[in-house]
């Protein structure tokens, strides 16, 4: 018991002293080249993502066309597991950054776009009505009715989208890209477990504080609704967002 | 791009990882299914220890694969032990929710007239609350098993990983015919248990179709 002790004192004074080597704050292999590296990758993929799932998701919604498709492609962002996903890009796209830029924004689409079509979809319909009989157009029903009630829902999407890519950008090492998910899988491969457990602890540091931060923005927005979001991709029913 | 010679010479390591695959995923499953069951009946009465509960197991839900296996690697090291925990870990949420929201789906009248009858905590909790809550207890089971198949994948890193070691062997040896046979291999797998444990749902719930529509 005293030697289980002192040697997990042992190991936690090695992760304390990885983290004190100045070597490891600068550079391209540093901590902080690192972090933009990740925080880049995700940042671009959730814009694109959102920026294809956004638009798509409010004309589903606004029309009830298309509703089927929003749902299959809930179901298949469930099922294609983000690992294989980006695997399989490589012999497609190459290495890296190419082929983890596709699979990432890939990820970021069904969340956005599902709680997007709920979102507008929930809307009440006699306040949609109401708009229509005041003379507002189809566009201004839209952007002035449906959107500000549907921010909230949306909100939730973008925070679910976020959390996922920020997780997955660390599986993006294995195909030799960039981002804190070097420090596990180099940690791995030289068997350096101070640093595997540095990364461990950094990438989850990362995709705890992106949830934090999506939430309490998604807060606000259901304060100003006054009523709580109920994910459409993941009520208990349905259970949706995956881990990476 | 698809080379039929590669697909026949590797059948039985295709054939190994599958199965490793079904089971590293059955054992998650079921370990899960069994820990967020006692920890579920042994808290639901205290609140404040569900809020703690649920709070812990959506933290662990949140951290990265990759990460949570290198929190564990230092401490179990490279082993069936380590594979498990981490997918287990990522069930619990999933299962713990859908556990407490179909407990509270049951009708007051229901556990009501339990009482009346004399039932005790244990009978009730079998033959009246269980049942109730198969639905979104049977929904918990889906999402959970859709999910750790596709995490399943990333214990590859660790030497298990299933049909991800496949896809890491075509990887590593520039086999594009690998790497698409455990992609595709991977999603089935993952419709088929999608579409299999909803059918399941419904064939043993046939009350509840009728809501659910």
């Amino acid at each position: 018991m005293v030697a289980r002790a002192g040697r997990l004192m042992e190991f936690v004074g090695l992760v304390v002293t990885w983290f004190l080597d100045p070597a490891h704050w600068s550079g391209t292999n540093g901590v902080p080249w690192r972090v933009g590296e990740h925080l880049v990758m995700s940042g671009l993929a959730v814009l694109i993502g959102v920026a294809i799932a956004m638009p798509a998701g409010l004309a589903i919604g606004h029309t009830g066309r298309g509703e089927q498709i929003a749902t299959a492609v809930a179901g298949l962002g469930r099922a294609v597991p983000s690992y294989a996903l980006l695997i399989l890009f490589v012999p497609l796209f190459g290495l890296g950054f190419s082929s983890a830029l596709p699979a990432l924004i890939l990820l970021a689409i069904p969340p956005v776009l599902v709680n997007t079509v709920a979102g507008i979809r929930g809307v009440d319909a006699d306040t949609v009505e109401a708009g229509r009989g005041m003379g507002m157009t189809e566009r201004e029903v839209l952007v002035d009715v449906e959107l500000p009630a549907a921010l909230p829902a949306i909100a939730l999407g973008l925070r679910t989208s976020a959390v996922q890519v920020v997780a997955t950008a660390t599986l993006v090492a294995l195909v030799a890209g960039g981002g804190l998910g070097r420090y596990i899988v180099d940690g791995f491969a030289l068997r350096q477990d101070d640093r595997l457990f540095a990364g461990a602890l950094l990438v989850g540091v990362l995709a705890v504080g992106t949830d934090r931060v999506f939430s309490w923005a998604q807060q606000r927005f259901e304060r100003r609704a006054g009523r709580p979001t109920r994910d459409a991709l993941c009520p208990p029913v349905l259970g949706g967002s995956a881990p990476a | 791009m698809i080379r039929w010679d590669v697909i026949q010479g590797n059948l039985p390591l295709i054939g190994t990882k599958l199965l490793e695959h079904l089971a590293l995923t059955l054992v998650a499953v079921v370990g899960g299914l069994v820990i967020s069951g006692i920890a579920v009946v042994l808290i639901r009465d205290r609140p404040r220890i569900v809020a703690l509960v649920t709070g812990f197991f959506s933290i662990v839900y949140t951290i990265p694969s990759l990460a949570l296996l290198a929190f564990l690697v230092p401490l179990t090291h490279l082993t069936f032990v380590t594979a498990e925990i981490a997918l287990v870990g990522y069930t619990l949420f999933i299962l713990t929710r859908n556990l407490l929201a179909g407990l509270a789906s049951v009708p007051r009248d229901a556990l009501e007239a339990a009482d009346g009858m004399g039932y005790g905590r244990a009978r009730r909790l079998w033959q009246v609350e269980l049942p109730l809550a198969l639905p979104l207890i049977m929904a918990g089971i889906r999402i959970a098993t859709v999910t750790t198949i596709g995490l399943v994948m990333v214990t590859a890193l660790i030497g298990f990983g299933g049909l991800g070691q496949v896809m890491l062997r075509g990887y590593n040896f520039r086999n594009d015919t690998l790497v698409l046979v455990g992609f595709v291999l991977t999603v089935a797998l993952g419709l088929i248990a999608d579409l299999g444990l909803g059918w399941l749902g419904r064939a043993i719930t046939p009350w509840s179709r009728a809501r659910a529509g």
